[in-house]
């Protein structure tokens, strides 16, 4: 998120060719935080409670264009040593739209070598997702993306 | 089939980083949707996962109705000794499931 002109160009440039066979044109915006609908923000201050969350450090990586919002690989990474002295807690992920704000709480330690974890999610509408880390000096990061999803998931009827 | 599938390099060097990946079979129910007739389908997910390496806790997640059918979640741990990674899922209804797979470090 640090180089949004690089990232946003290439993501447009990949999707050019998945755009044309779907005979659409998407558009697709990769940008920091910004304002959040309230049950995001009240979910965030839920796991995170006064602290201030800094943009930086957190990578969240997912599809920016989603055919099938049933499951959307994510990855999220953290740029830290991870030594016993620095690094990461924990991990929180949060939506914008779903029925429900989280997505999911991993927490790691010194242990795990690389701050680095992957999922499948899913996705009820076109939003933006965030990522939040706690390092274990008790500061918070993230990283938020926004995600257009073609095929919602969660609500559909089952026939 | 079995119901979990987890992937731990059987062979590491110590101190190496390594990835493990897991997968359980499970339907995710968000308990947010309805059937025909308008009823709510009640809520069935797996709403914890554990790692343990030798016993310690290494990596611990809660899951939501928002994580995908049939959990994938991978994540990495430095190979310390050789022994045994221990995998506990948790569920609504009852559910419960446990897997564990052997590392010989070197």
């Amino acid at each position: 998120m640090s180089k949004p002109d690089h990232s946003s160009r290439r993501q447009f440039l990949g999707l050019a060719g998945g755009a044309a066979v779907l005979g659409a044109v998407p558009i697709v915006t990769l940008r920091p935080a910004e304002a959040t609908p309230a049950m995001l923000a009240a979910a965030i201050r839920n796991v995170i409670g006064a602290a201030v969350v800094r943009v930086g450090k957190v990578k969240l990586d997912v599809p920016p264009l989603v055919e099938n919002g049933n499951t959307v690989p994510m990855t999220v990474s953290v740029e830290s040593p991870m030594t016993p002295g620095e690094y990461v807690k924990s991990i929180h992920v949060f939506n914008e739209k779903n029925p429900q704000p989280n997505i999911g709480n991993f927490y790691l330690g010194p242990r795990a070598g690389r701050a680095r974890i992957a999922t499948r999610i899913r996705l009820a509408d076109s939003q933006k997702i965030v990522a939040i880390a706690r390092l274990s000096d008790d500061t918070f990061w993230s990283a938020s993306v926004d995600v257009v999803v073609t095929l919602a998931a969660c609500t559909e009827e089952v026939i | 089939m079995p119901s979990a599938l987890i992937n731990v390099p059987a062979n590491a060097k110590r101190g190496e980083i390594i990835e493990i990946k897991t997968l359980m079979s499970h339907v995710m129910e968000t308990g947010y949707r309805r059937t025909a007739t308008g009823e709510v389908i009640p809520r069935d997910i797996i709403t914890s996962f554990a790692c343990r390496y030798n016993g310690v806790e290494i990596f611990r997640a809660d899951l939501y109705p928002a994580i995908a059918a049939n959990p994938f979640i991978s994540f990495f741990t430095v190979a310390t000794e050789s022994g045994k990674l221990d995998f506990e899922w948790i569920g609504d209804q009852g559910f419960g499931e446990t897997a564990s797979a052997a590392i010989t470090v070197a």
